[in-house]
């Protein structure tokens, strides 16, 4: 119990007298992962809405692969992104291995199933005949798509949430395709990993509390962004 | 409705913004110091071991490195069975590692070049004060063959590192094949499987400079010391430039070079009397094996 409350007033003491290091950290990790999440919902949104849209043979395999990507384990794509990005791997060539690049595609790899699927779930819970409405009025096929996205905005802001809570969370890929590298690929997670195999666990608490802040932060955001949404469709 | 649309477009490109602003600062930040440095190319990868990093060794050396030469070390903390085969592919540039049978076989495969020995400290055995299987003050054969004698707890790193390769020598040595529930290996770094060992009351073989820079945060003692067989010794080898092209030999050359000179080797033997007491590590440039009895 100790321990939890003096980590606490620790992160609070590091936050307020901004130390370097974890303001290093704490942005590096929001760029990261905003990053990786602004990548995924570029890619995500767009296959949901096709794949809401869209009636075609194989359908259902395809989704099952998204739904699976869903679950897809953070180490696992890590491992992978590490072979394609090694030295003598076969995207060598780019040298982004223990970069900060490396770690947003392992990110928006992890995060663009999560965002596909959720968009599908939520553009899907649509009336279907509500495009062929917006058609029949006039739009164009880019206005009515643009007009279902923000139908379903409730939906796939929560898809955004959920993208940038996975990525923002894992530990396994960073670790393996960033390399916990100082002031170059440290974030939060592979942070609070060295800091408990180094035994400073009032650090690795304060980082901890810092990660949660920062995540609560950027929900809150998307949250208020989610709610205004609400308001709009009363 | 177009109020509204616009202020959510406006808070959306806010963050986009935002986001785009902090990325390019980022980028900002990061050419910097590249003009202004001398080498070519300035990234050099080290692969060491955990208790390097974990002991907090490298937080002294790098940056003294960094700021003699420009270069810029990206650390690669692992086992150095994984340090190694990073070597071994051509994925790092310099190695920083204690397991010398297995360093031998990658120098002479080839993969790695002037190997140089660095520095050295021992292994101990740890474990909880009361010490079912007795083994205070013994040989490390002794105590190891006490310890699967009274089926006490022992963890294992399991990671093929520099320390799991000793403790797996030191059981062949002691005659012993270990195994059954009281053998746990849990395939972490040095400073988790201290914590595990603490947790679960059980000994575990740890170099000295880990135990000592964790020591606040454990109950467990040294109980084996001082035996000739837990020597821990450290070498430096650069990834060989003519098998693997693409390896930045100079940067391994000099960072090398900087580990065995005059300021890396006083870095080396007063890290961590301040703090503990006593050295952790003992500067060994210029030595070979021989002069261990190895």
């Amino acid at each position: 119990m100790d321990s939890i409350f003096s980590g606490l007033l620790q992160a609070l003491y590091l936050l307020v007298n901004g130390d370097a290091e974890v303001y290093e950290v704490a942005i590096l990790t929001i760029k990261v992962s905003g990053f990786a999440t602004l990548l995924s919902v570029s890619i995500g949104i767009p296959v949901g809405l096709w794949l809401a849209l869209k009636e075609f043979p194989g359908k259902r395999f395809f989704l099952s692969l998204i739904n699976f990507g869903m679950g897809l384990p953070p180490v696992v794509v890590g491992l992978f992104v590490s072979l394609f990005l090694w030295r003598y791997g076969p995207l060598g060539m780019l040298g982004i291995m223990y970069t900060v690049w490396a770690m947003i595609i392992a990110q928006a790899v992890i995060a663009s199933p999560i965002v596909a699927g959720l968009s599908f779930a939520a553009l899907s819970g649509l009336n279907p005949k509500l495009r062929l409405q917006l058609l029949s009025l006039g739009a164009t096929e880019w206005q009515a798509n643009w007009l279902l996205i923000k139908e379903a905005k409730l939906g796939l802001l929560a898809a955004v949430m959920a993208g940038f809570g996975g990525v923002v969370s894992e530990v396994g890929a960073s670790m393996m395709v960033g390399g916990n590298i100082k002031g170059q690929t440290r974030v939060l997670t592979t942070a609070t990993v060295m800091e408990v195999g180094k035994g400073n666990y009032d650090i690795a608490l304060a980082f901890s509390f810092v990660l949660l802040i920062v995540v609560y932060g950027i929900v809150a955001l998307l949250t208020y962004m989610q709610n205004s949404g609400k308001r709009d469709s009363v | 409705m177009n109020k509204k649309n616009s202020r959510n477009l406006l808070a959306v490109l806010l963050i986009g913004l935002m986001i785009v602003g902090l990325v390019g600062c980022g980028a900002k930040q990061d050419k910097a110091p590249q003009e202004s440095a001398k080498p070519v190319v300035q990234d050099v990868i080290l692969a060491t071991t955990t208790s390097t990093q974990d002991s907090g060794l490298l937080d002294v050396l790098i940056p003294a490195f960094e700021k003699k030469t420009g270069y810029k070390v990206k650390t690669i903390a692992v086992g150095t069975g994984q340090a190694l085969a990073m070597g071994e592919k051509g994925e790092a540039d310099v190695l920083l590692v204690h397991a010398p049978d297995a360093e031998k076989k990658v120098v002479a495969s080839g993969a790695a070049i002037n190997r140089l020995m660095v520095m050295h400290n021992d292994f101990i055995i740890v474990g909880a004060v009361d010490d079912v299987a007795k083994t205070k003050g013994q040989t490390v054969a002794a105590a190891m063959e006490a310890i699967a004698k009274a089926q006490a707890p022992f963890l294992s790193r399991g990671d093929k590192s520099g320390t799991h390769q000793m403790e797996q020598k030191l059981w062949k040595q002691a005659g012993v094949v270990p195994s059954g529930s009281w053998y746990q290996e849990v395939g972490a770094g040095m400073g988790q499987t201290l914590n595990i060992a603490n947790e679960k009351k059980g000994y575990t073989l740890t170099d000295r400079a880990t135990f000592l820079a964790q020591k606040k945060n454990l109950a467990l003692e040294i109980l084996v010391e001082g035996d000739a067989k837990l020597l821990n010794i450290y070498h430096v080898m650069e990834v060989n430039p003519e098998k693997f092209a693409k390896v930045n030999n100079a940067g391994a050359k000099a960072f090398s070079a900087f580990l065995v000179s005059s300021e890396g080797q006083a870095l080396i033997s007063t890290f961590g009397k301040d703090k503990y007491g006593q050295a952790l590590f003992f500067a060994d440039a210029g030595k070979t094996e021989k002069d261990f009895g190895l």
